[in-house]
C-alpha cells in the first residue's frame, strides 16, 4: 500500500507542477477557463466520493448553493470575512446533509428513492434562494461588495491569484479522493454499496460510514461553491444551485469517470469547454444547446462507457500489457 | 449464553413468530428446524439484529440485544451466515474476510492483524486465500460465508442453512466443519436447517418451530419420535 501511495503522490506532484506553469504561457481568457475547470473539477470530485459507492445524489446543487451564497451574504450584510463566511457555509451544508442523510439512511432509502429525495432537496434550495429575494437578489442573483485586491475579502481581480487557489483546492480534492480510495473505509463502503444487510452482519456500521462520506462530500461541494462565487463575484440561483447544477455535476462525474481520480476533472472539461465552444460558434442562436447535448451524451456514456472517459482509457492501458504478453510465443 | 424469552414478531396482522422462548448453553450446538414458513429465519433475523422484535427479550451473555442494530450485535460476539451466500463481489476474497475481521472487531485492528485473522478463518474453512471470488461454486461460497463470520471473532455463531444447494459429499463436509468449529474454536452454534438427517447427527438439542410457535424442544432422538413433530415436519415419508 505504501508503494501505491508513493506512486499516486508522485503522479500528483508532477501534474501539479505542470499545471502550476500554465499561467506563464496562457492568456487571461484561457486562465479563466482553466480556473473554472479546476473548481468545477473539485466539485465533481466531491460528488464522486459518494457516487462511486452507489449514493447517487441529485442534491449537490443545494450544497453548492449554500456554500456559494453563505459567504457573500455574510460579507455584504455582516461584513464577515470569507475566511469565516466560507467555513460557516460549509458547516451549514454539512448540517443540511445530516438532516437529509440521517433519516434516509435510517429508513434505508437507497437507489432511485435516494436520488429522488435529494432531487427534491435541490429544488427546495433553489426556491428558497429565489423566495428570499430581498436578501439574495432572487433570480437576478447578487454580487459581493467589491473591494479590489484583498486577502481579507478573498477578492483578486488578477487571474493568476485565483488560478493558484483553484489549483491548490483541486489538488486537495484529489488527495481526499485518494485518501478515501486507499483508506480502511473504502472496502466497507464498497460492501455497503453492494449489500447493506450483509455488511452490517459482519460489523460494518452502515449509518456511520454513509454519513461520513455524505458529510465529507457535502462539505467539499460547499467549499467549491464558495470559491466559485468568490471567483465570479456573482451568485445566481440557476448557475450555482438547483436541479440544473445537480444534473451538471452528475453528468460530469459520470462522463469523466467517477471511479478514477481524474475522471471528474475530465468531466469538467466537457461541462466548461462545451458551453464555451457552443457560445463562441453559435452565439445565442441555439440557447439551451449545452443541456440538450449533456442529456444526449449522458445516455451515450451510460450505455457505452459506464466508467467514463478516464475509466475507459485506464482499462485500455491495463489491457494493453496483457495482450502483449499473450502474443509472445511460448518458450 | 443466549436467553430468548417470549419473542414475537408480527408483520401487520400476521404472526411470524409467537412467544418463542429457549436458552442456549455455552459450547452446545442447537438445531432450529421447521417446515417452510415456520419462523426459523425470522427468529434468526431477530436474534442477529436484522429485524426488530415486536415483543419479547433476547439476552446474549446477560445483555439485552433485542432491537440492537446488526453491526453492534456482531461486534458483541454474535455472528451469522446467510442461507443464500451474499459475497461482496466488488472486493477480492481476501478483502471480504479482512473486512469482517476488521469491522467485527470495531474497526480497530491493524491491517496485519486483520490479515492474520482472515487467513486463519480461510484456513479453518479450507478456502485458499489466493482464490478469486469470481467462479466460486456453491460450496466455496458457503465456506466464504462461514469464513467471514468466523473472522469477526464470534463466541456464538448463527448458521443459516449451511447445507442448502450442496451435494451429498459437500453436505457431509459442511456439517463436520460446524462440529469442528465448536470443538476447535469453542464457538457455540445455533444451526437453522431444512435438511434434517445430518443436523440430527451433529446437534446436542433441537427446537422445532411450526407456524411461528415452538412445538418441541429436546434431544434429536426424542424429536424424531415426537408425534407432533413427525406429523407436522416430517410428514408421511420422513425426509432427510
Amino acid at each position: 500500500m505504501k508503494n501505491e501511495l508513493a506512486r499516486r503522490l508522485g503522479a500528483l506532484v508532477v501534474a501539479t507542477l505542470l499545471l502550476a506553469l500554465v499561467p506563464l504561457a496562457t492568456s487571461d481568457y484561457a486562465l479563466h477557463i482553466a480556473i473554472q475547470i479546476l473548481l468545477w473539477g473539485f466539485v465533481y470530485t466531491a460528488w464522486s466520493l459518494m457516487g462511486k459507492f452507489g449514493l447517487v445524489s441529485l442534491g449537490h446543487g443545494a450544497f453548492l448553493g449554500i456554500g456559494a451564497y453563505a459567504s457573500p451574504l455574510l460579507w455584504n450584510y455582516a461584513g464577515l470575512t470569507p475566511w469565516l463566511g466560507i467555513p460557516i457555509g460549509i458547516l451549514a451544508a454539512m448540517l443540511l446533509a445530516l438532516i437529509i442523510g440521517y433519516p434516509c439512511f435510517r429508513l434505508r432509502v437507497v437507489g432511485h428513492y435516494f436520488a429522488l429525495v435529494t432531487l427534491a432537496l435541490s429544488q427546495v434550495a433553489l426556491l428558497t434562494i429565489v423566495a428570499a429575494r430581498d436578501i439574495t437578489g432572487g433570480s437576478l442573483g447578487m454580487t459581493p461588495k467589491a473591494v479590489g485586491h484583498s486577502w481579507y475579502a478573498l477578492q483578486f481581480p488578477e487571474k493568476p491569484y485565483f488560478y493558484a487557489i483553484a489549483l491548490a483546492v483541486w489538488v486537495f480534492g484529489i488527495l481526499i479522493w485518494h485518501f478515501v480510495d486507499i483508506g480502511k473505509g473504502r472496502a466497507a463502503l464498497d460492501a455497503i454499496a453492494e449489500d447493506e444487510g450483509a455488511a452490517a452482519a459482519i460489523g460494518v456500521d452502515v449509518m456511520r460510514e454513509k454519513l461520513r462520506v455524505t458529510l465529507a462530500s457535502a462539505a467539499l461541494t460547499a467549499f467549491g461553491g464558495a470559491l466559485l462565487s468568490q471567483y465570479f463575484m456573482y451568485v445566481n440561483p440557476d448557475t450555482l444551485s438547483g436541479i440544473g447544477v445537480s444534473l451538471q455535476i452528475v453528468f460530469a462525474a459520470i462522463a469523466g469517470g467517477m471511479y478514477s481520480a481524474l475522471g471528474p476533472t475530465a468531466g469538467g472539461l466537457f461541462t466548461i469547454a462545451l458551453p464555451e465552444i457552443l457560445r463562441v460558434t453559435m452565439g445565442t442562436n441555439f440557447v439551451g444547446a449545452a443541456n440538450t447535448i449533456y442529456g444526449a451524451l449522458l445516455v451515450i456514456f451510460i450505455i457505452f462507457m459506464p466508467r467514463g472517459v478516464i475509466g475507459l482509457i485506464e482499462s485500455r492501458l491495463a489491457a494493453a500489457p496483457a495482450r502483449k504478453i499473450s502474443k509472445e510465443p511460448a518458450a | 449464553m443466549l436467553e430468548v424469552s417470549g419473542l414475537s414478531k408480527r408483520f401487520g396482522h400476521f404472526p411470524a413468530v409467537s412467544a418463542v422462548s429457549f436458552t442456549l448453553r455455552k459450547g452446545e450446538i442447537l438445531g432450529l428446524i421447521g417446515p417452510n414458513g415456520s419462523g426459523k429465519s425470522t427468529t434468526f433475523n431477530l436474534i442477529a439484529g436484522a429485524m426488530r422484535p415486536s415483543s419479547g427479550s433476547i439476552r446474549f451473555e446477560g445483555t439485552e440485544i433485542g432491537g440492537l442494530p446488526a453491526h453492534r450485535i456482531c461486534r458483541m460476539g454474535l455472528a451469522r451466515t446467510f442461507q443464500i451466500p451474499r459475497p461482496f463481489r466488488r472486493l477480492s476474497l481476501m478483502e471480504n474476510v479482512m473486512l469482517a475481521a476488521n469491522y467485527g472487531n470495531s474497526g480497530t485492528l491493524a491491517k496485519s492483524d486483520a490479515q492474520r485473522r482472515a487467513e486463519r478463518a480461510l484456513d479453518m474453512v479450507g478456502l485458499p486465500a489466493a482464490d478469486g471470488i469470481e467462479g466460486l461454486g456453491a460450496a466455496a461460497l458457503k465456506k466464504l460465508e462461514l469464513a467471514r463470520a468466523l473472522a469477526t471473532g464470534p463466541r456464538l455463531l448463527l448458521a443459516d442453512e449451511s447445507l442448502g444447494g450442496l451435494d451429498h459429499a459437500e453436505m457431509e463436509h459442511a456439517a463436520l466443519m460446524l462440529e469442528t468449529i465448536r470443538t476447535k474454536l469453542g464457538i457455540t452454534i445455533v444451526w437453522v436447517e431444512h435438511i434434517m438427517g445430518l443436523l440430527m447427527r451433529i446437534v446436542d438439542r433441537v427446537i422445532v418451530l411450526d407456524h411461528g410457535e415452538k412445538i418441541f424442544e429436546g434431544l434429536p432422538e426424542a424429536a424424531a419420535k415426537d408425534a407432533r413433530v413427525t406429523e407436522i415436519y416430517l410428514g408421511h415419508g420422513r425426509r432427510g
